[in-house]
């Protein structure tokens, strides 16, 4: 083998005064960074394998392990840094496309952090959460233009179906396959128990997870992996998935690595063979195609289930979501470009796409404009990282957001961006039994149950200073926003007003 | 009475039980200490099961069995049943004889590293909750009794 010019990305720093030499980081690592060298009786470390997932220094129990960037100075270079100098040493040694995990880690500016939330003051009265009620429930679906009620007060007027979440937030698709089995039962019972919903992805629905199928949505994506009948049946809505934030325009590709039996089973593919999804639905050339599409999945479910449209956001995305609200859809997921993956080509992630607030602002006001806005409930996903980006979505038009990152850090994940080699230490991006043990559904779904639990207290703090009592009444009101350090163009954009205005 | 109960399917075999245990019965009480200038044996051991599709592990410790075999071989009165039924080892009384770690059915009484006594599990009665029990990273291991252990079968 000739030379290989890539170098460590992260240098294993252990301190040997701590260190006893009980090799659980040796155990724990699947990259094989860690090893224990008998003769000398110290830890030895591997670091060019090193991802720097943390899970050692979770483990370790003295806390000897730190991990740093490792410390090679390429000479600087504003133009040529050392991302741009090794994506290349990788692409001439394997001759491959770059792939990356997660959602883009590019330095474009985040939306959420340069607006600013509202509060009462004098005038209008703040309200205290713990002591008075607040609503955080939502229904998503299609709602009727206006109410008709029978002399005797009944209504008259048919509702189409809805999905009633307690608290504005769904995690959003990931497949079985691209996560473990753990992950996804972690996920389910959450959902559950806070009375929301997560969501199959496009890896089918496992009959054991049939039980969760109120709070499931069952996604059909351009692989249709696992769909039929009792499939579509199982949730409480159905999501057709157009596009995803990480990887607009582009498909999915589950490595036969990861299909054993049982995700072979549920997939409904042979053991072993990859799972690709193409690009585009080849059934969908037109909005009129969707419709055809959600009315088969209407009449499949008797018109009882909504169905919703993902779409990733793109620079079209107002005329493409009006588009869809018109082909019949219940709810448009929008998903931004820093929205997470198991894995998609580098270039695409960092590159494609556009941020989900200027997406959201602009399909809102569009649907609002054409008078269709209440035909619809808008979705909101791609990198919600906290319960002010939540707020801040639904005044900007939001019906409710998905969250997936920030559910997998709950469930241990470090963001190491490795979820593609499906070696993933936290038991989550992962089919290797050893490593899907170690994430306890027992354990974790309780830590995604206080997340949810711990935002929507927060939502509430947030909702009462500005004295409203119900999320219904923050929805699209951007009067409670403002714009901080935003050009003229961008604040029309978001149809936010300036600080200080 | 509580037992230690080992759940095989959620046991990761990383090893944290035994280093904690081996603090728990230490002099010093400090995981470096322990490890780095006292020779401790751990009463909890990791045992690695070989399943025909992956590598399986189990933290295997005494059963305090109703009817001990240890301390019916036990030659010098060290082992004996306290009145929580807790199976235990008095070291000062105890020669070393191993004839304990040979009749225990389930391999967890262990010769101690300097050889002149033995290492087995007390439930870490003197200190609280188990070391193994505290500190399990996954939840394997729970301080169970028998009803409590039998629903989680």
């Amino acid at each position: 083998m000739s030379l290989d010019l890539l170098t460590p990305s992260f240098e294993v720093i252990r301190d040997e005064n701590k260190c006893i030499q009980c090799k659980v980081c040796s155990r724990q690592c699947a990259n094989l960074v860690h090893r224990y060298d008998e003769e000398d009786n110290i830890m030895k470390a591997d670091e060019i394998h090193c991802v720097n997932c943390h899970r050692c220094v979770a483990m370790c129990p003295t806390k000897a392990l730190k991990i740093r960037k490792y410390p090679l100075e390429f000479r600087e270079n504003a133009n040529w840094t050392e991302s741009a100098i090794k994506e290349i040493y990788i692409q001439s040694q394997t001759g491959g496309v770059l792939l990356a995990s997660m959602g883009n880690p590019q330095p474009f500016p985040i939306y959420w952090d340069k607006m600013l939330l509202n509060a009462s003051q004098v005038t209008n009265p703040s309200i205290d959460p713990l002591r008075e009620p607040m609503e955080t429930k939502v229904m998503i679906g299609r709602k009727p233009q206006k109410l008709e009620y029978g002399k005797n007060g009944k209504l008259l007027t048919k509702i189409a179906p809805q999905v009633e979440l307690e608290i504005p937030i769904m995690f959003s698709a990931m497949s079985y396959g691209s996560i473990s089995r753990n992950a996804h039962e972690s996920l389910a019972r959450a959902a559950s128990e806070l009375g929301i919903c997560y969501n199959t992805g496009e890896g089918g629905l496992n009959k054991d997870f049939y039980k969760y199928g109120n709070n499931t949505i069952v996604q059909l994506a351009s692989g249709r992996f696992g769909v039929h009948k009792e499939y579509l049946n199982a949730g409480a809505a159905i999501e057709i998935k157009i596009g995803q934030g990480a990887k607009p325009g582009i498909g999915g590709h589950l490595p036969g690595a990861k299909v054993d039996e049982d995700v072979s089973a549920t997939r409904m593919i042979p053991v072993g063979s990859d799972a690709i999804s193409p690009a585009p639905h080849h059934d969908i050339y037109s909005i009129e195609d969707l419709r055809q599409l959600i009315f088969s999945l209407k009449e499949t479910t008797a018109y009882k289930k909504p169905v919703f449209v993902k779409i990733a956001a793109v620079h079209n995305a107002a005329a493409i979501a009006s588009g869809i609200a018109r082909a019949g859809a219940d709810a448009i997921v929008i998903d931004g470009f820093r929205g997470g993956t198991g894995a998609a080509p580098a270039r695409i992630r960092d590159n494609v796409g556009i941020p989900i607030e200027l997406a959201l602002a602009s399909i809102d006001q569009r649907l609002r404009e054409e008078g269709i806005r209440n035909e619809v409930s808008l979705i909101a996903a791609g990198s919600i990282r906290n319960s002010a980006d939540v707020v801040k979505a639904i005044a900007l038009g939001a019906d409710a957001v998905y969250i997936a990152s920030a559910a997998v850090i709950a469930l241990g994940c470090h963001m190491c961006h490795s979820c593609s080699t499906g070696k993933c230490n936290w038991g989550i991006a992962t089919q290797i039994p050893e490593l899907v043990k170690r994430l306890n559904p027992d354990i974790m779904y309780k830590r995604l149950v206080n997340l949810i639990t711990a935002w929507n207290h927060e939502i509430q703090e947030i909702l009462g200073g500005m004295g409203i009592n119900a999320i219904d009444s923050l929805r699209g009101n951007r009067l409670m926003l403002r714009g901080i350090g935003l050009n003229e163009k961008e604040l029309e954009i978001l149809g936010i007003k300036h600080a200080g205005e | 009475m509580k037992k230690i109960y080992a759940f095989e399917s959620k046991c990761l075999g990383c090893g944290l039980c035994e280093v904690y245990c081996r603090a728990a019965h230490s002099k010093s009480k400090d995981i470096i200490k322990a490890h780095k200038r006292e020779n401790i044996t751990s009463a909890i051991v990791i045992e690695e099961i070989l399943q025909p599709k992956a590598v399986s592990y189990f933290a295997l410790q005494c059963r305090h069995c109703s009817d001990p075999k240890c301390i019916k071989a036990c030659i010098s009165g060290a082992m004996y049943k306290d009145e929580d039924g807790i199976v235990r080892n008095k070291k000062e009384k105890c020669v070393g004889c191993l004839s304990c770690v040979l009749v225990c059915p389930f391999g967890a009484v262990r010769k101690s590293a300097d050889g002149k006594t033995v290492a087995k599990c007390d439930l870490c009665i003197d200190y609280g909750l188990p070391a193994c029990v505290d500190n399990c990273p996954n939840e394997a291991i729970k301080l169970l009794d028998d009803k409590e252990a039998e629903a989680l079968k």
